[in-house]
């Protein structure tokens, strides 16, 4: 069993009572399911994959919000905001300095704006103490006062160095990423793009399970549960909150660099009511408390509008609402911690004595 | 600039925010649920008015006509719905915001981008060399002549008594024989009948778009932050400090400063008084009482 006591052991730090799949039996799935998309680009070519790639960013931003709503308690519409903000800055920093040192350098620094812009809104609400539903109609009013003001940026005098912010348009001819060494360059785009962006959400996905089943996971939970009692026990809660905050802010951001590289394209209608909405229905339907969820369920349902859309069919927004609903009324603990309370049943049934703690549910 | 069309920019400003606000305050200030789908319950009121009217109902039935669809649909999805989330306040909001995108997008399927429009009726006031829309006017009466209202309903009425009690302490008032219930839902239908009513009144001025109701959100929203807990004297403080912003940045700088600056007077608002302009009131109030 050596081989299987190390693999127990380097699944540990992700494993804990915030997470659901602390089994062995998950991991080894995890670990073919993480195999066969990393063999999605081999097995059905670039153009297949870098439509793959889109589903794969917005499950960044899904989790972004999993973060702060599931696992803090704020319910954020701004997600959006701090996606497009990093997309835009992308825009504005990679085409103004067009080098490939500058296109790999505006990486970070957009994640850096776009994670300063969530700083200072989070300071504002969290430490004028705003309570629960105050901070979603801000967030969301922000994202409206945003989307208004992108989107009457179309004259000559909306423009930064040589770039203009083109109003309703957006920016078209957005740079790839790009990163170089000496004189060797990699420009990401059809595969190698999708193969990036599943690892950097495989190293998200992964190091946010660390966190959340970590010390400082345990007063987000606290914090969400009840806040007035973590406050009493000693924590800062107004800190705890604005840390996360910051968090989903940079994972948006860092989502929003992806999606301006992937379309080489922004607009305003990233900070539009529609999208503002897209990121609670993935978290909600997919199980709001569990980073799991949050991905299956955004990869599932933008793949969905996505079939839905290239038939022309009008309905997708409605079976959306719809889904939205219905999961909100009767599984408000989300489709995927369902699934897996059904599944440790019927395998509690099978086999007659109980499992292990590792089989526990959140 | 002229004062006097600074006075008509401000009461203008002052009606839009009130009446985008107020169907909004009224659930939140006597329910605590934020109606996220409320621009659609405006959107949907602005419908059923442009609708009767073309079909040749008088404008002011196709204007009741507006507010009694609204009102029956929130009476209808209180009752299926919202009734099961009151105690999970954020999941309301998602809720009633899925709502709002099954109902715009649902009018956009069965009724197309857009409708043949009314136009604003009762021509113009003019003075000197301006003229204004008389309609406008209207709008400015109407508004307070909603809050009035509102004032005499929940102050005067036996049904404001027994609303009030309902907020104030549920269970003392359903051991009194208050029906909980049943309050509940006549403030969610007063609620969506307000909405329906600015719907209906702005269907005239306003492009009747399945989109439309977003463009009540930021006003609506920001007014409720800002106004605090207390339902009318909130609404109308809000509508009176977000209306002379508005005038004036919209005035000096365009509509889209207006909305920046009422943002940015939210957040500064809800940074200094965390109970919004009624809390300030009633500090006040309190510490004149002490001295």
């Amino acid at each position: 069993m050596g081989i299987g006591d190390t693999f127990d052991r380097l699944c540990r730090p992700f494993e804990g009572p915030n997470t659901i799949g602390n089994t062995r039996r998950f991991w080894i799935g995890f670990v073919v399911v993480v195999l066969a998309l990393l063999g999605y680009p081999i097995g059905f070519g670039g153009y297949a994959a870098s439509s793959a790639a889109l589903y794969l960013l917005y499950a960044i931003l899904g989790l972004s919000l999993s973060i702060i709503w599931g696992y803090t308690g704020i319910l954020s519409f701004g997600q959006v905001v701090f996606f497009g903000i990093a997309g835009y800055s992308f825009a504005l920093i990679s085409m103004n300095l067009s080098s490939t040192l500058t296109t790999m350098l505006a990486l970070p620094i957009s994640v850096a704006v776009a994670t300063i812009a969530s700083l200072v809104l989070g300071y504002f609400m969290f430490y004028g103490e705003v309570r629960d539903v105050y901070v979603t109609i801000l967030t969301l009013v922000v994202s409206i006062v945003m989307n208004t003001f992108m989107a009457q940026t179309a004259g000559s005098e909306w423009t930064v160095g040589s770039v203009a912010l083109g109003g309703f348009n957006g920016i078209p001819a957005i740079p790839s990423l790009t990163f170089s060494v000496g004189d060797a360059s990699v420009v990401l785009d059809g595969s190698s793009f999708y193969w990036f962006t599943l690892i950097a959400l495989l190293v998200v996905y992964l190091g946010l399970r660390a966190l959340v089943n970590g010390r400082f996971g345990y007063t987000m939970v606290a914090t969400r549960e009840d806040e007035d009692r973590t406050e009493m026990l000693g924590y800062d809660v107004r800190r705890i909150k604005l840390l996360v905050f910051g968090l989903g802010g940079a994972l948006a951001g860092f989502a929003g660099v992806l999606y301006a590289t992937w379309g080489n394209y922004v607009s305003p209608s990233v900070f539009g009511i529609t999208f503002a909405s897209i990121p609670v229905v993935w978290v909600a339907v997919g199980g709001r408390r569990s980073l799991l969820g949050a991905v299956v369920a955004t990869v599932v349902i933008e793949w969905f509008r996505q079939q839905l859309s290239a038939t022309g069919s009008q309905y997708a927004m409605v079976i959306v609402g719809a889904v939205l609903l219905l999961a909100i009324l009767f599984v408000p603990e989300g489709v995927i911690p369902r699934l897996n309370v059904a599944l440790l049943n019927v395998r509690d049934r099978s086999e007659t004595t109980p499992d292990s703690p590792d089989g526990t549910p959140e | 600039m002229n004062p006097l069309n600074l006075l008509f920019l401000f009461a203008d400003n002052f009606a839009f925010i009130v009446l985008s606000a107020v169907g909004l305050a009224v659930i939140f200030g006597m329910m605590g649920v934020i109606n996220l789908g409320h621009g659609e319950f405006i959107m949907i009121g602005a419908y059923g008015t442009t609708l009767s009217a073309n079909a040749g109902v008088p404008l002011p039935l196709a204007m009741v006509i507006g507010v009694l669809v609204t009102a029956v649909m929130g009476f209808v999805l209180e009752r299926t719905i919202i009734r099961r989330l009151y105690d999970r306040l954020l999941d309301s909001m998602v809720a009633t915001w899925a709502i709002g995108l099954i109902l715009t997008q649902g009018v956009r399927i069965a009724l197309g981008n857009s409708i043949p429009q009314i136009s604003t009726p009762l021509g113009t006031i003019a003075y000197g060399e301006f003229s204004y829309s008389t309609y406008r006017v209207v709008l400015s009466v109407v508004a307070l002549a909603v809050l009035a209202g509102l004032y005499v309903l929940f102050t005067r009425t036996e049904f404001g008594i027994r609303a009030r009690a309902t907020i104030q302490d549920p269970d003392t008032a359903r051991a009194l024989g208050v029906d909980t219930d049943r309050m509940y839902t006549s403030t969610f239908v007063i609620g969506s009948a307000l909405a329906g009513l600015t719907g209906a009144l702005y269907a005239p001025t306003l492009t009747v778009v399945p989109g439309m109701g977003s463009s009540f959100l930021v006003e609506a929203f920001v007014a409720v932050v800002i106004g605090g807990p207390s339902v009318l004297l909130g609404t109308t403080l809000s509508g009176g400090l977000l209306g002379v912003i508005d005038a004036l940045f919209t005035n000096l700088y365009g509509t889209f400063f207006g909305q920046i600056a009422m943002l940015l007077t939210a957040i500064v608002v809800i940074r200094l008084l965390s109970n919004g302009l009624t809390g300030l009131v009633e500090d006040v109030r309190n510490r004149m009482e002490g001295e």
